[in-house]
């Protein structure tokens, strides 16, 4: 069963959630890190890591000898990364999609491709979680083909937790497609509404199942709240707005293991969202 | 006309909140939202919108199941698993091929490829973008559709539509409202500018999202400077993460504290200096002087 911890916003504890859940379940456990641009469950989790490896994607190479310069590759690419100049081919790497079309197309068989790296997989074991997070290379564009690479993990687990990039694009719907139930979390205010809508209506086109956890829930106003009953949504859990909750995730503590009476808040939370999926997969099957 | 990129690394440190204060002590700026996956600065400055602008970043597959001839061949060459078989059969063919949008990149292969044209690739609606009227300044933002990529052009789009506009109204000043993260959205935003303000908390998750924004900054060659917001939440850190600033080489701009006034102006739909007068809007103010010593040093 894969879950995906999301949020429109960024920073309203989509990464405290996904940690704690993790640590206060007691199914066979993995949690995908795929915020590749700014992992941060490492933090709390403090995995000890055992496997590293590097991420690559597909450029093309062009071979000047077999080279024409036909200018048909630079016909086909959609994302001007590769561009045919009187005496050469140039390729721009960070702005190839790897879609493959370039060496497709070329009557000479001039074009290969050529794997480079756009950052690296680390996998552990913090305790009974097994982790994996992606790192993204500073001044690399495309996260999506990163996020992709760390949910291509196989864990020895029932349960994964994904904790996914903040926002709505791109990166967020790589991390979640194919998943089978969304924890969106959100604050009770104009800017947490505003995004949490974004949201909802990513997951709506896509199709996946959510539900929404209200974070320093006695902050704010009441308009997530309205928004989440006029729409039909199911409030999964409330967390109150606690001076020592924030110290705690200052120093990259585990909320439920330096403040123990949050732990039932957490496993209620984990258990309904494993029951209603069990009962959705199992009415599919 | 000098452009400042308000960034965070790590999402929720406040930098909309403080991008808003900051309009608001300018007086007359040019104001752009480029956090297109999350805007929200319109919330707080509440822009009357002049001009809308529909926004194609790229083109997307569609086939014309009439002319499909079911040979399979765009499934084939698609690499990002976009092209699905699924939905009933048609008098022509035996399996139902379908382009999932979502999934589609916008490489055109199947369209080239297609033996019967039976694939149509035209551009793609990706969202809108507005120039606006505020009480600060002229106001250029967007608003992506549901599920849509291609953020990093708008981004792009926004950020030269508002320079223009500077250009043309003659205004000093451009404030922008960065994306979180250090990939597209946020490259698109700070390429080429004067200055970038990060704002950080903190936290030990701020500390290690800043070193990455940092060394995003130095990467592209963009002078920053750091605002830590929150600073009393952990005090020790905040040690930490000015000493680890002067280290990177990077300026420290300032440091506001923590104060439930900045959810309550926003509840309020203000910038928070207008809220109030406390302890808080001094620290803004006093990060906002520093930011402007620095940016018309640039
Ligand atoms: S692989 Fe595709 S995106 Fe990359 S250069 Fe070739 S045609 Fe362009
Ligand atoms: S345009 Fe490219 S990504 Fe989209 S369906 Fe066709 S081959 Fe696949």
């Amino acid at each position: 069963m894969k879950i995906a911890v999301a949020s429109g916003k960024g920073g309203t504890g989509k990464t405290t959630l996904a940690v704690n859940l993790a640590y206060v379940t007691s199914h066979a456990v993995a949690l995908l890190d795929c915020d590749v641009e700014e992992p941060n469950a490492h933090i709390f989790l403090k995995p000890e890591i055992r496997e590293q490896h590097s991420v690559g994607v597909l450029i093309p190479e062009v071979n000047p000898e077999k080279c024409t310069l036909c200018g048909k590759c630079g016909e086909i690419c959609q994302f001007n990364a590769i561009v045919p100049l009187p005496k050469k081919v140039l390729v721009y790497p960070e702005l190839c999609h790897s879609c493959g079309g370039c060496m497709l197309v070329c009557p000479d068989q001039a074009v290969t491709e050529i794997s480079r790296e756009i950052g690296k997989i680390e996998q552990g074991q913090a305790g009974h979680i097994w982790f994996a997070h992606g790192i993204l290379n500073v001044g690399e564009i495309m996260s999506p083909p990163m996020i992709k690479a760390v949910k291509h993990a196989v864990p020895p687990a029932e349960l994964i937790i994904i904790d996914a990039p903040p926002g709505t694009s791109c990166p967020v719907i790589e991390a979640v497609r194919g998943v089978d139930y969304t924890i969106l979390v959100t604050e009770p205010t104009p800017f947490g509404l505003h995004d949490l809508k974004l949201a909802v209506g990513m997951l709506r086109t896509l199709e996946i199942n959510f539900g929404v956890v209200i974070n320093r829930s006695d902050l704010g106003d009441q308009g997530v709240r309205e928004y989440c009953d006029e729409n039909s949504i199911r409030i999964l859990a409330e967390i109150p707005d606690d001076r020592r909750i924030a110290e705690s995730y200052s120093r990259g503590e585990i909320i439920c293991e330096s403040l123990p009476e949050y732990q039932s808040i957490f496993k209620t939370l984990i258990q309904t969202v494993v029951a209603k999926t069990d009962n959705k997969l199992k009415a599919r099957a | 006309m000098k452009e400042l990129v308000i960034i965070s690394g790590k999402g929720g440190t406040g930098k909309t909140s403080i991008t808003g204060a900051f309009a608001s002590l300018a007086g007359n700026s040019v104001l752009a939202d480029c956090d297109v996956d999350a805007a929200d600065l319109h919330l707080l400055l509440k822009p009357r919108i002049i001009k809308k602008h529909d926004f194609y970043g790229g083109s997307r597959a569609l086939i014309r199941n009439e002319l499909c001839t079911d040979c399979g061949k765009c499934r084939e060459v698609c690499r990002f698993d976009a092209i699905e078989i699924r939905g009933p059969v048609s008098p022509h063919s035996q399996k139902t091929y379908q382009v999932d949008p979502v999934a589609c990149e916008g490489c055109g292969l199947c369209a080239y490829f297609c033996p019967a044209q039976a694939i149509q690739f035209d551009l793609a609606l990706n969202g809108e973008w507005y120039i606006s009227g505020t009480n600060y300044g002229p106001m250029v933002h967007a608003q992506l559709g549901m599920a849509e990529g291609n953020s990093g052009k708008l981004v792009s789009r926004i950020r030269s539509e508002a320079k223009k506009i500077a250009e043309e109204e003659k205004i000093g000043n451009l404030l922008i409202d960065g994306s979180p993260g250090i990939g597209c959205p946020v490259i698109a935003s700070i390429t080429g500018a004067d200055q970038v303000l990060i704002i950080t908390e903190p936290t030990l998750s701020g500390l290690h999202d800043l070193r990455r924004v940092a060394e995003l900054t130095r990467h592209f060659h963009i002078p920053a400077m750091v605002g830590i917001n929150k600073w009393d939440i952990n005090e020790e850190l905040t040690g930490e993460i000015t000493r680890q600033t002067k280290e990177l080489g990077l300026t420290m701009a300032g440091k506001i504290r923590y104060s439930r006034a900045v959810t309550e102006a926003q509840v309020k739909q203000v910038p928070i200096v207008e809220y109030t007068n406390d302890g808080i809007s001094q620290d803004i103010r006093e990060l906002w002087q520093v930011v402007m010593e620095e940016l018309n040093k640039s």
